[in-house]
């Protein structure tokens, strides 16, 4: 007994190793995922963003069409990368639903102008309200709604060409 | 190594270099802005200090400076002086975040070792100091 | 040219200290052999070629030698001198190599001044300080040579991490690394000690100074380090449970229980296999604590150099060295005697509390710390903090604070609580009517109002063992004792206090407006912006009134460091005895408002005071011991030579 106690230290210390061995080989993402998949978007209703496109309220994603629900801001430089992937989308017949998060109308004029737009709806979440309501927690990141206004996906990052096949069967899953 | 030589305040360096340069909304009305009531304001900061900020690495919402902890601060605010719980509020965000947004960890299915080892190290250590002097005693 | 000669100097170094391991495992088997010589020599030379190598790197950074990898990616010659010498270590190479040269230097001041230990345990403990310094040689010069040359010198460095230019934070590095280096002679000691088998109070007086002296590092440099985030992050926070912050109080938890069984094992040939295991794993957590801060698996603020890349060398060198320690305690602790008996009520008795405690202390961090780790493996985030940590922390920190307030008054080997009663009744009743008080006062946590009774309860505990004593003749290392037991009693009623007194005011004010915190009104007088060598900021001027009487002016800032670019916000402290008032200037708020964040701290400055006193202690401790060493040393020569004088004589 004695003598077997002498060796949990290193049993202990090799659990350990294992353990930071195998966390040195895995990805670090600084990710944090949304609980909110499978849950119904919450209410809210939020102002236009942009003169030219009108604000987003819940009834708008429960129009029994899925939809993609973007997160983005003018002063986020890969939401900037992901402006052409977006528009490719929307050329494919998807809607995309804009939150503009802490954003000022002329900014995301500026922006639009610049990198094209894609949305059909967007929302100033100036509070991050919206934001914090359905677990998202940066910019860009892009929900899947189905129908129903139901969180069917949570893409993290910005959707780069690779995303888009991914994207359309995800899309098309939540509308079945 | 230590604290000592550090530091990159992410929150600083992730968003001064990537995205804030032109953030020019200001901060949220409750980010930088006490409650009246003493108590209600006592309880949010007790609240906030155990929120993580979710854009930084390893701080409180009550100690970053990151827009997104300012909004999350004045959610905290404008819910308790709704009359809000604290433990609902947390409740609210850890349903939205999971675990990882509260830095106080509950019993659940994923953490009762946190306290399970302690509870173990205690007995073990009764167990220790007896088992040593008894047998000194004699 | 004199980057070439320090990569030399540093070969030779690596290639003296594989002289070093294979001469001293050698003369295990061989003692007369003539190889056993060479190791001392050999340890000597090592340690002053890695300091020679040290100071042309130290060159290099003065005279910011863009042609030289590490100074174009860390230095800027428009940085202050001192920054610019301090930038050597504030960066992984650099830090890495005052890291080898420390333990160099070790290396040579045990091969030239120890003479205590059996020969044949000196040569393993040598080979085992080669053994720990070949790794990070070979870490050095194969995975993180400090000395690279750029293929075309840069135009200009690429500057230093604007946060790190900071006086207290250029110091704050090499303290811990002293300490590190020193638990790593004491893991060396331990090692040797347990090849050889020979564990008694000799081998814990040879590996006591360097305990001491690791600790006290240790504490200033996690004093300092709490100091430092407390100014300089810019929320009034002084510990935050961080897991960098844990990686250097692991080590410290380690060596203050590996002092007091040290102490044992040196006093009454007790606790031999315990303090050896505490000698390894002291080391260990040094080890771990730079593992986790290098290699990025866990999240901090202050990460620092994160590659996991480097990572996985300090991985490997963990494994080798902890686990090959351990290796050798299953094998051998078995066989080292249990040493001397006694009874509960002795200083041995409070003595192995105190050790159980902090080892349970040390096991709660280590979980908290590493828990997030084990859960992402399954795909779950959590995050521990001091919601956790405090409460869980405190079931072990309070029984250990009570015992410590009474447990220098026992004797050795074995006392009565009846001799002690007089003493034990005083600090009850202090700290009961402190506790009393201080729930009268108002309604604070249960732990910070506990925190100050015991605080208070302890202080006066502390001076105890002097009572009834010639104050003049009470030995030095007793004084150490005593004003660290008092410095760790004061450190808790600054945090105590501050956790309960704390009182905070965020408000947006006009030029010529004030704000109310606590006793202060504080007025913005005017802002303005200000330039600096590498920096431009906006600067208020505050007055700030305490209770209507003295003003203190103060000016914090926001600061826009432009190499490398970066923001940073500038606190300003009005100190008093009784406290300190916090100051940070903000963002402008809108209609000519500035926002403004204040706080009044009462008595926090008593945390790092208390700090500095547990070190003072741990210094007057050292002092104590080493005099008594020499004394030892010198009362043998004396022997010795009379014993020679006699043998002389006596043929005749």
């Amino acid at each position: 007994m004695k003598r077997l106690m002498l060796w949990v230290p290193l049993a202990l210390f090799f659990g350990f190793a294992g353990l930071a061995a195998y966390q040195l080989t895995q990805p670090k993402d600084e990710f944090i995922e949304s609980a909110m998949v499978g849950q119904p978007m919450p209410q809210f209703d939020l102002r236009p963003a942009s003169p030219d496109r009108p604000g987003v309220a819940l009834a708008d994603l429960q129009d029994g069409k899925p939809k993609l629900l973007n997160i983005w801001a003018s002063w986020c430089v890969p939401c900037i990368a992901e402006a052409p992937q977006l528009e490719a989308l929307r050329e494919q017949g998807v809607e995309i639903v804009g939150v503009a998060i802490r954003d000022k109308p002329e900014d995301v004029a500026k922006f639009l102008e610049r990198y094209g737009n894609p949305y059909t709806r967007i929302g100033a979440d100036d509070l991050s309200e919206i934001q914090l309501a359905i677990g998202s927690s940066g910019v860009p990141e892009t929900f899947v709604i189905d129908g129903n206004g139901i969180i069917q996906h949570q893409h993290l990052g910005d959707i780069r060409a690779e995303h888009i096949p991914m994207l359309l069967q995800k899309l098309q899953e939540a509308g079945s | 190594m230590t604290r000592a030589v550090i530091i990159a305040i992410a929150c600083l360096l992730g968003l001064a270099s990537i995205a804030s340069a032109q953030q020019s909304l200001p901060p949220a009305p409750l980010a930088y802005e006490q409650l009246q009531d003493p108590a209600q304001e006592a309880a949010a900061q007790d609240l906030m200090q155990t929120l993580r900020c979710l854009k930084c690495q390893s701080q409180s919402i009550a100690d970053s400076d990151a827009p997104m902890a300012g909004d999350m601060r004045h959610q905290v605010r404008s819910r308790i002086a709704a009359g809000e719980e604290p433990e609902a509020i947390r409740a609210w965000l850890v349903e939205r975040y999971g675990d990882y947004v509260s830095y106080a960890p509950t019993v659940s299915e994923t953490t009762w070792p946190l306290f399970a080892i302690p509870l173990m190290l205690l007995v073990i250590a009764l167990f220790v100091l007896r088992g040593r002097f008894r047998r000194e005693a004699k | 040219m004199i980057a070439e000669l320090g990569l030399a100097a540093l070969w030779l170094a690596a290639a003296l200290a594989a002289l070093q391991l294979i001469a001293g495992a050698l003369s295990q088997r061989d003692e007369s052999g003539e190889l056993a010589s060479l190791a001392r020599p050999a340890a000597i030379m090592q340690g002053l070629l890695a300091g020679f190598a040290f100071i042309m790197l130290l060159w290099l950074f003065a005279v910011t030698d863009l042609s030289v990898k590490l100074v174009a990616d860390n230095s800027h010659s428009a940085k202050p001198m001192i920054f610019k010498l301090a930038g050597t270590w504030g960066n992984h190479e650099g830090s890495m190599l005052l890291w080898v040269t420390v333990m160099a230097l070790a290396g040579s001041l045990i091969a030239l001044l120890e003479r205590r230990l059996p020969e044949r345990t000196m040569q393993a403990t040598l080979a085992a300080q080669a053994f720990v310094g070949l790794g990070f040689y070979a870490f050095l010069l194969l995975s993180s040579n400090p000395f690279e040359r750029l293929p075309e010198p840069a135009l200009e460095g690429a500057g230093l991490n604007p946060l790190l230019q900071d006086i207290g934070l250029a110091f704050h590095p090499p303290t811990l690394y002293f300490g590190y280096v020193g638990l790593s002679v004491a893991f060396s000691f331990a090692v040797g000690a347990l090849l050889t088998g020979r564990v008694g109070p000799d081998f814990a007086r040879a590996m006591r100074p360097w305990v001491l002296g690791a600790w006290i590092f240790l504490t200033l440099g996690i004093t300092a380090g709490s100091y430092w985030a407390y100014y300089e992050l810019g929320w009034g926070g002084w510990w935050f449970w961080d897991p960098v912050e844990n990686a250097s109080l692991m080590p410290w938890l380690a060596a203050t229980a590996l002092l007091h069984s040290v102490s044992v094992l040196a006093a009454r040939d007790a606790l031999r296999a315990w303090t050896i295991m505490l000698g390894v794993v002291a080391f260990s957590m040094s080890m771990l604590g730079t593992f986790l801060v290098r290699s990025g698996i866990l999240t901090s603020v202050h990460a620092f150099a994160v590659d996991p890349e480097r990572g996985t060398f300090i991985l490997a060198l963990l494994i080798l060295y902890v686990g090959g320690a351990l290796l050798l305690f299953g094998l051998k602790a078995g066989s080292v005697a249990e040493g001397e008996r006694f009874s509960v009520t002795s200083r041995e008795g409070a003595l192995v509390f105190n050790n159980v405690m902090l080892s349970a202390i040390l096991g709660i961090v280590l979980l908290g710390t590493l828990y997030p780790l084990l859960t992402e493996a399954f795909d779950v985030r959590v995050s521990v903090g001091p919601p956790y940590f405090n409460p869980v922390g405190a079931i072990f920190t309070i029984p250990m604070l009570i015992v410590m307030a009474i447990g220098p008054l026992l004797r050795w080997k074995g006392d009565s609580i009846r001799r002690i009663k007089l003493p034990l009744a005083i600090v009850a009743a202090i700290m009961a009517a402190a506790l009393l008080l201080v729930i009268v006062m108002g309604d604070y946590s249960i732990l910070a109002m506990l925190g100050l009774a015991i605080a208070i309860g302890l202080a006066v505990g502390s001076f105890m063992p002097l009572r009834g004593r010639n104050l003049r003749r009470v030995p030095i290392a007793t004084w150490g004792m005593v004003v660290a037991h008092f410095g760790l009693a004061v450190a808790l009623f600054g945090m105590a206090s501050e956790s309960a007194f704390s009182e905070e005011r965020l408000a947006a004010v006009e030029i010529g407006q004030s704000a109310q915190v606590g006793p202060w009104t504080v007025t913005l007088d005017q802002v303005k912006p200000v330039a600096g060598p590498n920096w431009t900021a906006i600067q208020g001027d505050l007055s700030a009134k305490y209770e209507g009487g003295e003003t203190a002016i103060l000016k914090p800032q926001t600061r826009n460091f432009w190499a490398p670019e970066q923001e940073t916000t500038e606190s300003t402290l009005a100190t008093r005895w009784n406290g300190q008032l916090y100051a940070v200037i903000g963002n402008e708020a809108g209609q000519g408002r500035w926002q403004l964040r204040l706080w009044w701290k009462p008595f926090v400055t008593f945390i790092w005071y208390g700090g500095i006193l547990v070190a003072l202690g741990g210094l007057l401790a050292l002092i104590g011991r080493l005099r008594g060493d020499l004394k030892r040393r010198h009362a043998k020569a004396r022997l010795e030579e009379q014993a020679r004088y006699r043998d002389e004589e006596a043929p005749v």
